[in-house]
């Protein structure tokens, strides 16, 4: 190979080792380039579906913006004034406190049945699972509207199956029950719903998580003589905790926002304000009253507990790799 | 002892079972009775004796097809354009390094927690001034934006799980990095392609209140807002169960078809999402 025979070939190989490299720069800025263009399209759907609005409720929450506004009158900028006005408001803090202990109950609630049914679902034959599986599927398949047409029809007052089978019971008188007449039961109506449809969906993740731990870890806990309690404490629990704090924080966040299912209930009959939660109270303000300024700040509300709920979380992964 | 606790177990799972599924089999059950057996306090639980009738009725509701268009439209783009703008990212976070890589994810993450109940006024407003309520396009891009990041987050987990070396061995052998990547990974990949499809068709053809806000029109409905505008049509006289319950079995079906299907593929896709995280 060291002949000098061979030199002239030498000279374009170095030549063509020397385009190689130009070309290998190029396609390496190219190559450092691509992610970019891979997300574009991502961030720009993103910007234009949520972002704007985001921003468009943020100045809007620091303006007077009223039905004039609505027909094109400048919006006045009022600085924090449906800040404060919203916050003094008693009515308001109703509508806070009476969402952050739905969410905090049903949340709770859901999550303690999802959890029992992930770990019944290990725990039965196959045939059993299939079935529990199947059933806690088409629950999580319905269409929201649909579900809860159902389930207006189900709590329904002349007519409804709850109040024939709770009638059954020895002692007690459902006879024409009405569920839509107190705020205390259309909101215990309104929580057994909702965890209805929650639950699958928390069931099935955490189940998916259990079957990832392994078995042989458990056998071998087993041999060292822990009991079934003390494995799930110390073995289960720990290693699908991942999985359980993600679905507890989806949870919380969706039961603080529930929308749909209170304005379908409170279509079905039950219209005043004590029948409010977040959701349906800025839906009011803002369509009912069109008063976009304070529905705004309302909603900025809304997004800023939802980052407090959720601030451990967000920390916890900013401080991991991902 | 065993063995009785576990067929404790299974005895509880079924009863926990029959409570689930009761209001779906409610749904069908009342959908074939017609209302006069409907009106007693009494109820009938089997549909015997049941008719096609009140389909037919519903059905005959004059903005049943139009409803049934708009939902098949809306819910095909958003589920094409989910997938596209979806894979793609997902590709960028999982198997490139980039500067603002962790950012993004974050972003992406951060963004689902949003309250879409927080935003319709905006997005009412934005799409009033860009003449596009009532129309198929501006709801697609609300329902895109919103499902994007989910799908992201998904589907990245499903291309994590196509190791790189793979497509590394298929270039050595002569394929450029497109090529190994069309036919090494992208068919690894088809069941996580599927179930972020699902998950955006669920999202998309099960979606209330941003339709409510958007397509305020009568023709311009969804299912979902057909199917509450023919509850309180049927409201006004006096409800007529039998007939809402058969509108609310055609929404329903073609969701819990489609779920059954596929509902495997989700699941796992969900939860490697979740761990990997």
């Amino acid at each position: 190979m060291s002949s000098p025979v061979m030199s002239p070939k030498r000279a374009t190989q170095s030549e063509e080792s020397l385009k190689a490299a130009a070309r290998a720069l190029r396609s390496k800025r190219r190559a450092r380039l691509t992610p970019y263009w891979l997300i574009t399209a991502a961030i720009a759907i993103i910007l234009v579906g949520t972002g704007y609005p985001t921003v468009w409720q943020l100045v809007t929450s620091t303006q007077k913006y009223g039905l004039a506004q609505q027909f094109g009158a400048v919006a006045d900028f009022v600085g924090l004034e449906n800040y404060t006005t919203l916050l003094t408001d008693a009515q308001f803090w109703q509508v806070v406190g009476r969402s952050l202990a739905f969410c905090a109950i049903v949340a709770g609630v859901t999550l303690a049945l999802g959890l029992a049914f992930a770990l019944l679902m290990n725990a039965v034959g196959k045939a059993v699972r299939l079935i529990l599986q199947i059933s806690m599927l088409l629950a999580w398949a319905m269409p929201i509207v649909a579900a809860m047409t159902v389930w207006t029809w189900l709590f329904d007052t002349r007519r409804g199956v709850v109040n024939y089978l709770l009638d059954k019971v020895p002692g007690v008188d459902m006879y024409r029950f009405d569920w839509f007449a107190s705020p205390w039961t259309f909101f215990l109506m309104a929580g057994i719903i909702v965890t209805w449809m929650s639950v699958p969906f928390v069931a099935f993740s955490i189940y998916a998580g259990l079957t990832q731990v392994s078995e042989e870890i458990l056998e071998a806990a087993a041999l060292d003589g822990a009991s079934s309690r003390q494995r799930l404490r110390l073995i289960i629990l720990p290693m699908i905790k991942p999985v359980i704090s993600i679905v507890m924080l989806l949870q919380v966040i969706w039961d603080l926002r529930v929308f749909a299912q209170i304005k379908i209930l409170q279509d079905a009959g039950a219209n005043g304000s004590q029948y409010d939660l977040l959701g349906t109270y800025i839906y009011k303000v803002g369509t009912g009253a069109q008063d976009f300024g304070s529905a705004a700040a309302a909603s900025v509300i809304v997004l800023l507990l939802t980052i407090a709920i959720s601030w451990w979380y967000v920390r916890k992964l900013m401080k991991e790799d991902v | 002892m065993v063995r009785k606790s576990r067929v404790g177990l299974s005895v509880l799972a079924i009863v926990i079972s029959l409570i689930w599924l009761f209001p779906v089999y409610w749904m069908l059950n009342s959908a074939f009775l017609s209302s006069i057996t409907l009106e007693s306090f009494t109820p009938t639980f089997l549909p015997l004796g049941g008719s096609w009738r009140n389909f037919v009725n519903a059905m005959d509701d004059g903005t049943f097809y139009s409803a049934l268009g708009m939902s098949v439209a809306i819910t095909l783009i958003v589920v094409f354009f989910c997938i596209l703008f979806a894979f793609l990212a997902a590709l960028a976070i999982s198997r490139f390094k980039f500067r603002g890589r962790k950012s993004f994810i974050l972003a992406v993450l951060l963004i689902q927690m949003l309250p879409a109940e927080a935003l319709f006024l905006a997005q009412y407003k934005m799409m009033s001034s860009l003449g596009l309520l009532n129309s198929i396009v501006g709801v697609s891009i609300i329902y895109t934006a919103a499902v994007v990041p989910f799908t992201i987050w998904m589907l990245r987990g499903f291309v994590a799980g196509v190791p790189a070396d793979l497509e590394e061995a298929a270039m050595v052998d002569g394929l450029s990095r497109f090529q190994a990547f069309m036919r090494i990974t992208f068919p690894l990949l088809a069941p996580g392609l599927v179930a972020s499809g699902v998950y955006a068709f669920l999202q998309a053809w099960n979606e209330f209140t941003v339709a409510l806000i958007l397509l305020p029109a009568e023709d311009s409905q969804t299912l979902p807002l057909w199917l509450r505008g023919f509850v309180q049509a049927s409201a006004t006289r006096a409800t007529d169960w039998g007939e809402v319950m058969a509108a609310s079995t055609l929404v329903a079906v073609p969701v819990i078809v489609f779920f059954l299907i596929v509902q495997g593929r989700m699941t796992a896709g969900l939860v490697s999402g979740a761990v990997k995280g």
